[in-house]
């Protein structure tokens, strides 16, 4: 079953035109990931998405309902969680504030919480501490955290592994890998042995359009299309 | 230098900054009594400061918004103050404490309910079709700030209008051989609870929780489910109304209004949330009470300078900490 489509989603960012046409079907349940060169307009698509920037023409529809003109507020409100590229965390907030906010009453589930603790121990250890002081990787974990505090239908997630150290790298990919049991993600990645190992469907963006799409298994299978879509040098 | 810079901050950073300011000015005064005076002076103006400006800085913080129109509300409260007062002469006139002071709450209720109302339309009909657009803000809110002032002449007239207070807070009080005018220990405390409300609010309930994470990263908020657009106009409005409620505490400090008030009001405002660092409150008070504090000790000290001393103390103070002492994290 489909839970988010795109359909020949253009976006402009003010007078330049970014998205050119952006067709994609993301599945229930999995990983789902978008590949592309830099600059090929993947978080830009992420963005429109979460209504960040407005597609026109094209629309976006979640679980069949049209949500390309709704505040952002509204979309996230239908199940939809957010990981910017830039990880958006609150610096002057601690932890405890960053997550609490992200719950909808204002209140912990004891479950959920002890499932974030277990998958991102740091959180708990630096649960009183300003979130400006946590190290690259524990911010990652903790807009990751965030994502999944509460029940969500899908998380967009901006490129989770930037800079971060190898090690981290694979206990993310744990993470995710557990996560997408009980939650789809669309996974934007520069990282392909990472996307490689995680994603079942994917698409590759480049130059605004979708430029291929498939099972990352034929993908992996393909090294000469690898070569021509995400190579630097084409 | 490192060791001296970490011991600063052990010791409370730029907090220290007043009581600094403050022990120099003893050595140049060099009178105890004096230097008791000024300094009671300048905290009280800093609190009624802070009130005026605390607004401004949470709105800016939050939506990126100029608004060159705050101090409009400023005067407002302060000339609906004044009315108040005359009309409830009775009261206010009579040897009861307690009627005293029900005129005078009724002069703040009257302007804090203004400020709500006056900045709920404020917001909407003029900040909401500018959002993010700063040329347009500042031309736009100028223009609010003359018409407010026009207004002002028009109800009120172009005489200085004189503001009558109750004899419980004339006068004052002999420690020693140190005068501290009542009235300014009275708007010391009352900016003292304000700002404990303010930031009570701020640090210990879920609405704080989303300003304070709005001023940071508003878009973050809004992916997290939140409309930032409809918390900014409760925002607006309580600011537009603690701006009122300073309105209200000038009027009775200097006790003499003309519709100038505002105009002249919007510089000191905008220099205390520069110094204090667009966003925090914290920032806000610390900025109010170094430009209370410097105002009066320059005052005393070299009259000449008075009017530079603002600007001055921004210059310095900006080129120490470009962004301000206490700025929101961004
Ligand atoms: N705010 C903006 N204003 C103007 N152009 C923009 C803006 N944001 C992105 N662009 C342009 O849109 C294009 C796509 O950007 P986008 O950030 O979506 O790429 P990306 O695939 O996420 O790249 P990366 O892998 O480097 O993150 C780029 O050419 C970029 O310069
Ligand atoms: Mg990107």
């Amino acid at each position: 079953m489909t839970l988010l489509s795109l359909n020949s989603m253009k976006t402009n960012i003010g007078q330049y035109s970014v998205l050119h046409d952006i067709s994609i079907n993301v599945p229930e349940g999995g990983v789902f990931v978008l590949l592309g060169r830099n600059g090929a307009g993947k978080t830009t698509t992420l963005r429109s998405i979460m209504g960040l920037w407005k597609p026109s023409p094209g629309s976006v529809t979640f679980r069949g309902q049209d949500i390309t003109n709704l505040h952002t507020a509204d979309i996230a409100r239908l199940g939809i969680a957010f990981v910017p590229e830039n990880m958006g965390i609150f610096g002057g907030l601690t932890i405890e504030e960053n997550l609490i906010l992200a719950t909808k009453t204002g209140q912990f589930d004891q479950t959920r919480l002890d499932r974030v603790w277990e998958l991102f121990p740091a959180m708990k250890t630096f649960w009183t501490k300003q979130a400006w002081s946590l190290s690259g990787g524990q911010k990652q974990m903790l807009a990751v955290s965030r994502a999944i505090i509460e029940q969500r239908d899908l998380i967009l997630i901006d490129e989770p592994t930037k800079g971060l150290a190898p090690s981290i790298i694979d206990a993310m990919a744990d993470a995710f890998r557990e996560i997408s049991e009980t939650t789809t993600i669309l996974l934007v990645e520069q990282n392909f042995q990472f996307a490689k190992s995680l994603g079942r469907d994917m698409a590759v963006i480049d130059d605004g359009r979708i430029a291929h799409a498939g099972t990352m298994a034929d993908f992996v299978a393909d090294k000469e299309l690898q070569e021509s879509l995400l190579s630097l040098s084409a | 230098m490192d060791q001296v810079n970490k011991l600063i901050e052990r010791l409370g950073g730029v907090y220290l900054l007043p009581v600094a300011v403050s022990l120099i000015a003893l050595v140049l005064i060099g009178v105890p009594s004096s230097w008791v005076t000024l300094t009671v002076a300048g905290l009280a103006m800093g609190m009624m400061i802070f009130l005026m400006a605390s607004g401004l800085s949470l709105v800016f913080g939050l939506m990126d918004v100029l608004n060159f129109g705050h101090s409009a509300f400023v005067s407002f409260g302060a000339f609906i103050a004044a009315s108040v007062l005359a009309w409830l002469g009775g009261w206010l006139g009579s040897d009861s404490i307690i009627l005293n002071s029900m005129a005078i709450l009724a002069a703040f209720i009257a302007a804090f309910q203004f400020g709500l109302a006056a900045g709920w339309f404020f917001e909407t009909v003029v900040i909401k079709p500018v959002y993010h657009d700063h040329l347009r803000q500042i031309l736009i809110t100028m223009g609010a700030l003359i018409v407010a002032e026009q207004m002002i002449l028009a109800i009120w007239g172009g005489a200085p209008m004189s503001v009558p207070r109750p004899s419980f807070l004339e006068g004052a009080f002999l420690i020693g051989d140190v005068a501290i005018e009542i009235y300014r220990v009275y708007a010391l405390i009352l900016g003292g609870l304000v700002y404990i409300a303010l930031y009570l609010t701020l640090n210990r309930t879920r609405i704080g929780l989303l300003i304070r994470a709005g001023v940071e990263n508003r878009e973050m908020v809004e992916a997290l489910g939140f409309r930032i657009d409809r918390l900014f106009v409760g925002v607006f409005m309580a600011g537009s109304a603690l701006a009122a409620m300073g309105g209200v505490m000038w009027a009775g400090y200097e006790t003499l209004i003309t519709p100038a008030l505002g105009a002249e009001m919007m510089i000191v405002v905008f220099i205390v949330v520069i110094i204090g660092g667009l966003g925090s409150i914290e920032g806000t008070l610390l900025g109010a009470i170094m430009v209370g504090l410097v105002a009066n000790y320059v005052g005393f000290l070299a009259p000449k300078l008075a009017l530079a001393s603002n600007m001055i103390l921004m210059m310095v103070i900006l080129l120490w900490r470009p962004n301000g002492l206490k700025p929101a994290v961004k």
